[in-house]
């Protein structure tokens, strides 16, 4: 099968980009969208041309390393699944594909393809984690927990942490990225002492990072490879709320 | 350095031994501990856990890893559970049953006191994780659940659905970024350790490259810890990230940390096959798929080609249940992989042919979905079946699965003592990057356990005894060891740059890296095939380093110079891999010798011989490395031979 590629190439943050065209032949359906970027640049590195470069690491759908803007849409055109996880055969022999880093004031391109979303630790930094010292926590069974609470703290805490959310906003907001976490420790038991901190600081620290508000345009949700939801953002509105109630 | 090598385990009963060491461990006073710096080189379970706990002990942490952030390590692919001896279910689990278990699993070959600990260990690592919100399935009542895994007699695992690696990670992660906000942990993504410094035979820093402008650094501090992970990416298809890598392990070794058992390399039975030359990696499926699933291949080698619905029932072999009729599709993994080797060398393998071979038996759910009805089977691996078919392009729902075994742990390491601490004087090695705990084949559901037992419980230990007998104070910048340790990264990476014939991306060697350790060091080990590779490696290596094209410069963001650098490092170990299975003369867990089978092809040990662990000693790019044994000594279990019949 053949595809044409644009890819988006770009030396630095300061430097400008482009896009470069690609025609890529002998391919097979069953190759991934990552394997075919592989093939790309062991073609171009033999040629002693410039290789591609994009993140990846443990292609199975789980590390959150990977991320490409395909045609437009973070990690392509299925539902719930990282750019790792694409095949080629979703795709039309001789289609023009567009291939674009995550765009987003926060996410400053390191090269071509490769992006800092150092800015995503940084949030989880100002609160996401609950304060428990190693070696002092009570047997695991001592605080039960209703299995729909555990389940619903699991579904937000499958986050990878990709920044697909913030790079299918357009307004740049990583609102479902945060909500994901607020939600999965708002939702614990062992999450209670801290929460009505930890809503302010991770929103405060989400402003200082360059992302934007949430407009409830739901592209965020559409985009996430763990089909996590925005009525988690809800979620978190009603913690902020709440908070400031707390705070008068 | 000489003769045998001594654990420093400490003696007497085996129960007491932990607490007795801790107590006898010397303590950093509190107030002293701020004087002190430590270097953590990985963050995954063990080294995202121990940077987090060492800071909050008060300590100067530096944690490094290579990935942007440090939630990306590969621990977090880790899907099925981790085991506790909570015996929450009542069914005769206990310390000693779990220490039990795994000696056994490990066929024998890891130390008694290391494992009781880990046992010992493993129901403070549940706590702890649960403390930090790590959703943990549960019960209707609201307590936590268990299942049992890879062949376990009672429910000791517990698990997070198909994804506890992740959970458990991000817990870890989250003690982390709460140090490094408290300003005891100072983090650094992407950049990636290239060499150890070491000074009058201590360890004193590591020399780093910054991944994003290719500056490389010196960083000095009081100890120094590798939680770098496992090298399966030796044999290019593993399941492992494709970033895994030997380079900070192997840059140890070659300052004189001894490298344990490196040919005790894992094999896990169910992982989707090959399809095609282009592959990048395997993906591994849980090994509860066994559970339900019945493994089977035709049992004519012309029916390869057929629909398998249409082979009727006496056309199939169901070899698992028939040969290993008490634990069927359950048994150990090394003997379910080497059982699907067979079925595909004689001929008998299913699915596309990759390099004229066909390499996959069937995985058959349509019994379990008969007797249990389609939505149970969807509840349970839901998600599984989802990823084998946005893989494969086939639903398990309606044609058998096809696996194949993919290389995927490696039970060799650095070797370290009771301490986790290797041959190197203040250079520290655990969690999957150590050779400890699992013997010759590890458990399901260990890997979790052992990487943070070192991380939150032994090292916090073990550091703060090896630093309360030494004055804080890294080496001066300008210190002649770490100048020399700098000079050597750039020279290393100049070779790397001007090979004299650059023609070759690095991936077209490091394919023929794999595929020499995969075809001679895998799942069953002939000597003359060992022999063979290790004629063919050093060339292997010599023609990588003539003819290796690394575009672009040392000095900006250059994944191929990554690339590069971990494929040089792979190409030495592969050799050492294949020295240590051929020095080896028996079989023993994953380590299957085609010379020593029991005439029904199981593996045979050889106790009076092989009871040892095999470490060895870096002597020159020339030389041939030296054996050091620690013998293995068994007082409280009897090496028994390990029956799944």
């Amino acid at each position: 099968m053949k595809l044409r590629l644009h890819i988006w190439k770009q030396a630095d943050s300061g430097s400008p980009g482009r896009f470069e065209a690609y025609p890529l032949d002998d391919l097979t359906p069953d190759m991934s969208f990552l394997e075919m970027l592989d093939e790309l640049n062991e073609g171009l590195i033999a040629a002693d041309r410039e290789p591609v470069a994009f993140e990846h690491d443990c292609r199975e759908g789980i590390c959150g390393a990977c991320g490409l803007v395909i045609n437009g849409v973070p990690h392509g055109p299925l539902q719930a699944t990282t750019t790792c996880q694409l095949y080629l055969r979703e795709f039309k022999d001789g289609d023009e594909i567009w291939v674009e880093p995550w765009r987003a004031q926060a996410f400053p391109v390191i090269r071509d393809l490769v992006v800092d979303r150092s800015a995503l630790d940084r949030i989880l930094q100002a609160g996401g984690y609950i304060s428990v010292h190693t070696g002092s926590a009570p047997d695991g069974n001592t605080l039960p927990v209703p299995r729909e609470d555990a389940d619903r703290a699991f579904a937000a805490a499958t986050c990878i942490g990709c920044g697909a959310c913030a790079a299918a906003c357009p307004n740049a907001s990583a609102s479902l990225f945060v909500a994901a976490k607020i939600s999965h420790l708002r939702l614990l038991p062992q999450g209670q002492p801290e929460r009505t901190a930890r809503v302010r600081s991770m929103l405060a620290q989400m402003d200082a990072e360059g992302f934007g508000f949430c407009g409830n345009l739901r592209e965020c949700q559409a985009a996430c490879p763990k089909e996590i939801r925005i009525d988690m953002i809800a979620g978190m509105n009603r913690e902020l709320f709440r908070s400031l109630l707390l705070r008068s | 350095m000489n003769g045998e090598l001594h654990a420093n385990a400490p003696a007497g009963p085996l129960e007491n031994r932990w607490a007795r060491h801790r107590f006898d461990m010397a303590l950093v006073n509190p107030a002293n501990r701020k004087k002190y710096q430590v270097i953590v080189v990985g963050s995954g379970l063990a080294g995202g856990s121990a940077a987090a706990t060492l800071g909050e002990l008060g300590y100067q942490v530096k944690c490094f890893c290579f990935q942007d952030s440090p939630r990306r390590a590969h621990s977090i692919a880790a899907q099925g559970g981790i085991n506790a001896a909570k015996n929450y279910q009542n069914d005769g689990d206990s310390v000693w049953r779990l220490f039990y278990d795994t000696i056994k699993g490990g066929d024998f070959r890891s130390r008694e006191s290391n494992v009781y600990r880990l046992a010992e260990i493993s129901g403070n690592i549940i706590d702890q994780a649960v403390a930090q919100g790590v959703p943990f399935a549960r019960e209707y009542g609201g307590l936590l659940a268990n299942r049992s895994f890879g062949g376990a007699q009672v429910s000791r695992t517990f698990y997070a659905r198909g994804q506890t690696g992740q959970q458990l990670l991000l817990g870890a992660c989250q003690a982390l970024y709460r140090q490094i906000a408290a300003g005891t942990v100072e983090m650094h993504p992407r950049t990636e350790m290239l060499e150890l410094i070491v000074s009058e035979g201590r360890a004193r820093g590591i020399v780093t490259r910054n991944l994003v402008n290719g500056r490389i650094e010196a960083h000095t501090a009081d100890c120094v810890v590798l939680c770098t992970g496992g090298y399966g990416n030796a044999y290019y298809l593993s399941t492992n990230a494709k970033g895994c890598n030997t380079s900070a392990i192997w840059r140890a070794h070659r300052h004189g940390a001894l490298f344990a058992n490196p040919c005790f390399t894992q094999i896990h039975p169910t992982c989707i096959p090959q399809s095609g030359d282009f592959q990048s990696k395997l993906t591994l499926m849980s090994e509860s798929l066994r559970n339900d699933g019945r493994v089977w291949a035709p049992l004519d080698a012309e029916d390869v080609n057929r629909d398998p619905a249409e082979l009727a029932e006496e056309r199939r072999d169901y070899f698992l249940e028939s040969r290993y009729p008490a634990f069927g599709n359950l048994v150990p993994r090394d003997i379910a992989s080497r059982a699907a080797k067979e079925a595909c060398d004689e001929g008998r393998g299913v699915g596309p042919q990759v390099d004229g071979r066909r390499l996959g038996v069937y995985l058959d759910f349509s019994d379990a979905i008969a007797q249990q009805g389609e939505a149970v089977i969807r509840e349970r691996y839901g998600n599984l079946f989802e990823m084998y078919q946005r893989i494969t392009g086939e639903d398990p729902y309606r044609t058998p699965m096809r696996i194949y075994p993919a290389i995927h742990y490696t039970m060799g390491g650095l070797w370290v003592d009771y301490d986790l601490m290797t041959t190197i004087d203040g250079l520290f090695a655990a969690g999957e990057c150590n050779f400890s705990d699992h013997g010759a084949n590890r458990l399901g559901a260990s890997a979790l356990m052992q990487g943070l037992a070192d991380g939150y419980f032994i090292l916090p230990c073990s550091i703060g005894n090896y630093l309360a007998r030494r004055e804080p104070g890294p080496l001066a910048a300008g210190h002649p060891e770490v100048r020399g340790a700098v000079e050597s990264v750039r020279a290393r990476i100049d070779r790397l740059m001007n090979a004299p014939a650059a023609k070759h991306p690095p991936e077209v060697f490091h394919r023929r890296l794999g595929r020499l350790l995969w075809d001679h060091c895998g799942m069953a080990r002939e000597p003359e095939g060992l022999r063979q590779a290790l004629q063919d490696l050093p060339r292997l290596r010599e023609e990588f380093w003539h003819g290796v094209r690394v575009t672009g410069t040392g000095a900006e963001f250059n994944q191929v110079l990554e690339r590069a650098g971990r494929i040089a490092d792979f190409l030495e170990l592969g050799e050492l891999m294949c020295l240590d299975a051929l020095a080896r003369n028996e079989s023993c867990g994953s380590h299957a010798r085609t010379d020593h089978l029991t005439a029904d092809g199981e593996v045979r040990r050889d106790d009076d011989r092989f009871s040892y662990v095999a470490a060895w000693e870096f002597s020159g790019e020339s030389g041939a490395p030296k054996l050091h044994r620690e013998q293995l000594h068994f007082e409280f279990v009897r090496p028994s031979v390990r029956s799944y019949k």
